[in-house]
């Protein structure tokens, strides 16, 4: 007998990236969590400890520090490592500065948002990862909405949209050559709003910068950005004291801030159901051209 | 809420993209700078309006020859329920893409245009999602528009495609007259057609009843990590970490490990700091048995009372997916669940003509090819048969020279 489907959405959701979690844990060797502070990889924890304890985590977490991250998630980050007890590795962007690997941008929309490409796949080759977890969406543009969530990566890094592997009911093929690495992505499945959702009934602590908040800002490029020593200022910028938060924590040199007076998560929930932005339309590293997520991903980025 | 998952199949010409992009469009599914994006973007109906295909192309090489070539993913919620789109191109060459968008999918919408009627691809896309097993279709017979909303055409239409239903062996077909471009009965039902009492594609979308195999008799989880954390507090832990593939466990049922055929009793489920009772079709969970026996990855937990076929020797449907054609000399990899093992084809019975549905006989299988296979495979498998059970019958072959996965199996039964 067949019986009407008695999974809610975000229960399916979550038992599909649980499963997803120890399909990596079974397949690889030197498997890697990429946790970059922000809430969808938050969301990556929750899922592994809900996938892995009372055990260890088959897999460190490795952030890619900018050095032009929000303070708030650097501190977020470290209080949740104590709490876990797990491994974190941090590979650095001012270290492959320091090393004359990357040459830092220059001119007004500078921004370490490229070159954190480099450190990942530097940190990768150091720790010999097979597959990164990352917090990935398919809702979040459109390259994404064709990658599979076993990505197979050569040894550059790249993503070759044109030789993906079918990818068949949740049956996952992780194999690989030396050298060559697979992204993972969980959450594949799931919209901004499911995150939030998720977050709310497992009532999961984000970093503080989520929640509006007041904060110097000045406008750029038609733009809210946090006004800080990290970004290139002159005379014509002008700071302002606004409430605003973010929805996406990357690189405070490339994530803009939204007018907000959402305090509370469900405020949240509610000014994103009715938004009229889609999430990445605040990060302007994609606005460069029309197939700027496509053209990083070939060249490694997460 | 739920979530109902399907594939649209059908060509570029059938107006498959603009179908989905009305959906979203319709349904205010549509984000203030995607529209943006969307209204300046160079590409246009010939009347001038928005070309809403733009909405499901995603990679660079298909916006230059304007097909999909890939299977897109696309994500859209109403009050009742949650959708997750694929995408798939329905030429004949991307065959593999649309059985892999099928392979997840719990409704296939299949496009037939009304000035063309069912054709060869209609025959094929059929075939295709009969093959994939899916439950529920839906025709929807595009372009009505074109035929000035003509009753007639639309009967004519749908009386081909019964006959091909009962051909291929779908059995829960619904059929709605649309235009996609005009957006006749995508969201609202259409006053060019008041001969047509039905109701709107999005309407059925979000009310079609999703079944899930949730019967104690087809209890399936296979165990893909064993939680041992080996601490002194926790030291005799030993939890058998898995999703429940389909059917229902309790505590207390009788289980059985497959393929070594050991029993035991399931003691506890958990899910984090949660125990529950009982472990639904769809649900990862922990499970702990009363005995302490050998399971690894790979093994398959099921109800004792009712087993699966255990078997080496496999008749399986195979649409092969590489370029390089198969080669029955050749050992492949097999993926079951979380089992993986080696095999070879040891017999190839014949192929289908996917235009015309008739076998042939020729043992070459190349791009796009489907037809029969027995596999011989180094482990045994603990399998249904996937048109009963497709949690538990699909399965894919790895070619290991490459590692890309070279092939689709729908599992049937033992061999001779």
């Amino acid at each position: 007998m067949s019986k009407h489907n008695q999974l809610d959405y975000l229960d399916e959701l979550e038992a599909e990236a649980i499963h997803i979690l120890r399909e990596v844990a079974g397949q690889f060797e030197r498997p890697a969590l990429l946790f970059s502070g922000g809430k969808d990889s938050i969301t990556l924890v929750r899922l592994a400890e809900k996938a892995f304890r009372p055990g260890k985590f088959p897999f460190p977490l490795v952030h890619i520090d900018t050095g032009h991250n929000f303070i708030e998630t650097i501190e977020y980050r470290d209080a949740m490592v104590k709490r876990l007890g797990e491994k974190l590795i941090v590979g650095s962007v001012q270290d492959s500065i320091d090393q004359g690997k990357v040459v830092e941008q220059k001119g007004k929309n500078a921004s370490r948002n490229a070159l954190q490409t480099v450190t990942l796949l530097d940190t990768i080759a150091e720790h010999k990862f097979d597959a990164c977890i990352g917090g990935a969406r398919r809702d979040e543009e459109k390259a994404r909405a064709k990658e599979r969530i076993f990505s197979v990566r050569d040894e550059f890094g790249q993503w070759d949209p044109k030789r993906q592997r079918p990818e068949l009911w949740n049956i996952y093929n992780g194999k690989i050559h030396k050298g060559e690495n697979v992204r993972v992505f969980p959450i594949s499945n799931w919209t901004e709003l499911d995150v939030w959702n998720y977050i709310r009934r497992e009532k999961i602590d984000l970093p503080t910068i989520y929640f509006a908040h007041e904060r110097d800002t000045i406008v750029r490029n038609g733009q809210l950005m946090a006004a800080s020593p990290v970004l290139n200022m002159d005379e014509d910028d002008v700071i302002e004291r606004r409430t605003v938060r973010f929805r996406t924590v990357g690189d405070m040199t490339c994530t803009a801030a939204v007018a907000s007076d959402a305090f509370l998560i469900d405020d949240i929930i509610n000014e994103i159901s009715e938004s009229k932005i889609s999430e990445r339309g605040a990060r302007m590293d994609d606005k460069v051209s029309e197939a700027a997520m496509e053209d990083r991903k070939k060249g490694g980025y997460f | 809420m739920d979530i109902l998952k399907f594939i649209t199949a059908g060509s570029v010409d059938d107006g498959k993209s603009t179908l989905i992009g009305r959906l979203l469009y319709d349904s205010d599914s549509i984000l203030a700078d995607q529209l943006e994006a969307l209204h300046s973007s160079n590409r246009k109906n010939d009347d001038g309006s928005i070309d809403l295909a733009i909405l499901t192309d995603g990679l660079k090489a298909e916006r230059e020859q304007g097909i999909t070539i890939d299977v897109a993913y696309k994500y859209f919620q109403t009050d009742k329920r949650k959708f997750i789109i694929a995408d798939t191109p329905g030429h004949i060459q991307y065959t593999r893409n649309m059985v892999t968008g099928a392979s997840n999918a719990n409704l296939a919408i299949i496009l037939v245009d009304a000035r063309k009627g069912v054709i060869e691809q209609t025959i094929r896309h059929s075939f295709l999602v009969a093959l994939l097993g899916i439950q529920q279709v839906v025709v929807c017979i595009n372009k009505m528009d074109m035929v000035d909303y003509s009753e007639e055409v639309y009967k004519s239409i749908l009386k081909d495609y019964n006959a091909l239903a009962a051909k291929v062996g779908l059995k829960n077909v619904h059929a709605i007259p649309v235009s996609a471009l005009k957006g006749d009965n995508i969201v609202n039902t259409s006053a060019n057609m008041d001969w047509y009492k039905g109701e709107s594609l999005l309407h059925f979308l979000e009310t079609v009843e999703i079944t899930i195999d949730a019967s104690t008799e087809h209890a399936r989880l296979p165990v893909q990590w064993v939680i041992r954390p080996q601490t002194e507090e926790l030291h005799d832990y030993r939890g058998y970490a898995g999703r429940v593939s389909s059917g229902s466990f309790k505590v207390n049922d009788k289980v059985t490990v497959l393929p070594s055929g050991f029993t035991s009793t399931i003691t506890k489920i958990e899910l984090l700091d949660k125990e529950p009772e009982e472990a639904l079709a769809g649900m990862s969970v922990t499970v702990h048995l009363k005995d302490e026996i050998d399971i690894s990855r790979g093994d398959l937990l099921v109800n004792s009372s009712y087993q699966p076929e255990v078997s080496q020797l496999i008749e399986a449907d195979l649409c092969w997916m590489d370029t390089r054609a198969l080669d029955t000399t050749h050992t492949y990899f097999i993926q079951h669940n979380s089992k993986v093992t080696r095999c070879k084809i040891q017999e190839t019975l014949y192929k289908v003509n996917i235009n015309t549905l008739e076998k042939e006989y020729n043992e070459d299988f190349k791009l796009n090819d489907i037809g029969r296979i027995i596999i011989k495979t180094a482990d045994p498998l603990a399998f249904d048969r996937y048109q009963d059970n497709k949690a538990n019958g699909g399965a894919i072959l790895i070619d290991s020279r490459t590692n890309v996965t070279v092939g689709a199996l729908m599992l049937r039964n033992v061999a001779d």
